[in-house]
């Protein structure tokens, strides 16, 4: 009965090890891989926002957004439209009001779409993105198909003083890192707070959150802003990273992406959804990388192999990678209560 | 003396032409357990679900205490003092009994959900919530359930669970819809204890179909057939009632 199931929310000291070891081998990373690596798992971990950014939606409140894309994009394009042709800008008011400026799309189109459920609000979240992407899409003002560069990096500076410079690989690469964990720490806060439990509340049972007198528009429409402004910051740190913004990083592709992160990883802990993020973009890298048999490219055909590989994610371990480690850390110790896996 | 804490006048709610529930007036009383029964299709459901904002109401005005509450929402009805418990189990199934009842705790603390200084705190630390919890579910005798997952408890504890969520917001005014609907004898005696424990204090709807119960904890009764009321009265009046016992007693029983 998929009605009783619960998310993993709380980490069995198996999962928690490996996720400490995952953070230990991030720390590690760019003392051992090579740059083109380095800039690769800096995507990762920049996904990985994305991803949880999401996961607030999709996994704690039960709202699958397929326009989160959007918001991503909207910020990344804040940066393109601060940064002048001629000069640095300042990460400490760019990056500011970038977030602000995802969010603030988030809360207007949140605020007609949170009204729907189910199907509707996935295909209302969805229109809405298509509206977004086709206004800069068509605008030549706003970059049109071809999108923007970013000519600088942002700086980050105390009076004359250079605290780090972006410009830099294996700096981007611990600023990113900084903002995952920072992100995380965050969400995970969030998600015992009075604010999460009540989200949860709205996943498992809307009806009756209101019937205990629970505002359940007000929280709903909270939770699209923040995660739409979380998805700003991820889409900043993108434009920084690859310097350049097109109106696809809005498309329906990226959003949908997102979702399958969320799903590989596992949903409404946020951990998941990083370790989705990483298993995603390197399937991504594997599975484009795959060479010719004979007359067929099979790198080529990538979308057919990560379908594939998601497929028997949800038929098989429907609680994501994160829930196939906790099955294999607690091996005897499984008890009766939800028997996945 | 005898406290007024809801009226309905004439309430009326029509699903086209049906008129579903025609001119119903009642008032529940602090202190008492005010019965609605009826043949199925009567409007009780319908009633509840009027009184409690779930269904907008065609014509006619509810009233908490002194408020108007006509037209409003389900949650604002209930942080007004209103709590209702559901016919068909509306609990959190894959929550524990404590979270499905610490949760309806939380709906009495301020909620602002935009606060991100809120967002930082830890639920469990609201002392509110923690004593309202406990309490509801003492008083509904599920101390001993309370690390068990709501999904996997029995159908009886499910609807004390049912009942313990409605206590925790502390309402004054209780609607309670068929809470012994599916019961085994035990379970039934058990939740009828359990009534006549949280009748003081509160005004309390009872909609139920099991008559052995109904005259056991009614204070007042309400008859209803096809959406209109035929009779109210104390439990010996109905009793008595002949246009009752045509419509309704001498039927199933």
């Amino acid at each position: 009965m998929s009605a009783t199931k619960s998310h993993l929310e709380v980490f069995p000291a198996g999962v928690k090890l490996v996720l400490w070891l995952g953070l230990l081998a991030l720390l590690a990373f760019p003392f051992v891989g090579t740059e083109f690596y380095t800039q690769m798992v800096t995507r990762m971990m920049i996904m990985a926002i994305f991803a949880m950014s999401l996961d607030l939606l999709q996994g704690v409140t039960g709202l699958v957004s397929l326009g989160h894309a959007a918001y991503f994009g909207l910020a990344g394009y804040a940066l393109a439209f601060l940064t002048p042709q001629s000069e640095a800008v300042s990460l400490w008011w760019t990056l500011p009001l970038s977030v602000l400026a995802a969010g603030a799309a988030a809360l207007v189109i949140g605020f007609f779409v949170v009204r729907t459920h189910g199907i509707y609000f996935i295909m209302v979240t969805m229109a809405f993105a298509q509206m977004v992407y086709y206004v800069f899409f068509d605008n030549r003002a706003l970059g049109g198909s071809d999108g923007l560069y970013i000519y600088f990096k942002p700086t980050a500076q105390v009076g004359s003083l250079t605290l780090f410079a972006l410009d830099d690989k294996v700096t981007m690469y611990y600023f990113t890192l900084a903002m995952v964990l920072l992100v995380y720490l965050f969400l995970r806060r969030l998600l015992w707070s009075p604010f999460g439990r009540a989200l949860a509340g709205i996943r498992v049972n809307e009806h009756r959150m209101r019937a205990m007198g629970f505002a359940t528009f007000g929280y709903k429409l909270s939770a699209f802003t923040l995660a739409g402004a979380l998805a700003g910051l991820a889409g900043y740190l993108w434009g920084v990273q690859t310097e350049y913004i097109n109106p696809d990083l809005m498309g329906f592709h990226t959003s949908a992406h997102a979702i399958m992160m969320v799903i590989l990883g596992g949903m409404g802990n946020f951990a998941g959804a990083i370790v989705g993020a990483f298993t995603f973009e390197y399937l991504l890298h594997v599975f484009k990388d795959l060479p010719y048999v004979g007359e067929v490219h099979l790198g080529k055909h990538w979308q057919l192999w990560m379908g594939s590989f998601i497929v028997l994610v949800v038929l098989f371990a429907p609680r994501g990678v994160l829930g196939v480690v906790q099955a294999l850390t607690t091996r005897g110790a499984r008890q009766q209560k939800d028997g996945d896996v | 003396m005898s406290e007024i804490l809801l009226t309905a006048k004439n309430l009326t709610k029509r699903f086209g032409g049906l008129a579903a529930v025609d001119k119903v007036s009642l008032e529940l009383v602090r202190d008492t357990i005010h019965a609605v029964i009826g043949p199925n299709g009567a409007g009780k459901s319908t009633l509840t679900n009027l009184l409690s904002g779930d269904l907008p109401v065609t014509s006619g005005r509810i009233q908490i205490g002194a408020q108007d509450v006509t037209g409003w929402r389900p949650e604002q009805i209930a942080r007004q003092g209103l709590g209702r418990s559901y016919q068909k189990t509306n609990i959190f199934l894959p929550f524990s009994v404590w979270d499905n009842v610490f949760l309806a705790a939380q709906a009495r603390d301020p909620q602002q959900p935009w606060n991100p200084l809120r967002w930082m705190r830890r639920a469990a630390n609201s002392a509110g919530a923690r004593r309202r919890c406990s309490a509801a579910i003492e008083l509904a005798g599920l101390q001993d359930r309370r690390d068990a997952i709501a999904a996997t408890i029995s159908h009886g504890e499910q609807r004390q669970l049912e009942v313990a969520m409605t206590l925790a917001t502390e309402p004054q005014v209780l609607l309670l819809d068929e809470p012994l609907a599916g019961m085994g004898v035990a379970e039934a005696e058990r939740m009828v204890a359990l009534l006549l424990r949280i009748k003081k204090d509160h005004a309390m709807l009872l909609v139920e179909h099991d008559m052995d119960a109904v005259f056991t904890l009614a204070d007042a009764l309400t008859v209803m057939v096809n959406g209109q009321v035929i009779a109210t009265g104390t439990p010996a009046q109905i009793r008595a009632d002949a246009n009752v016992q045509a419509a309704y007693l001498g039927e199933e029983h």
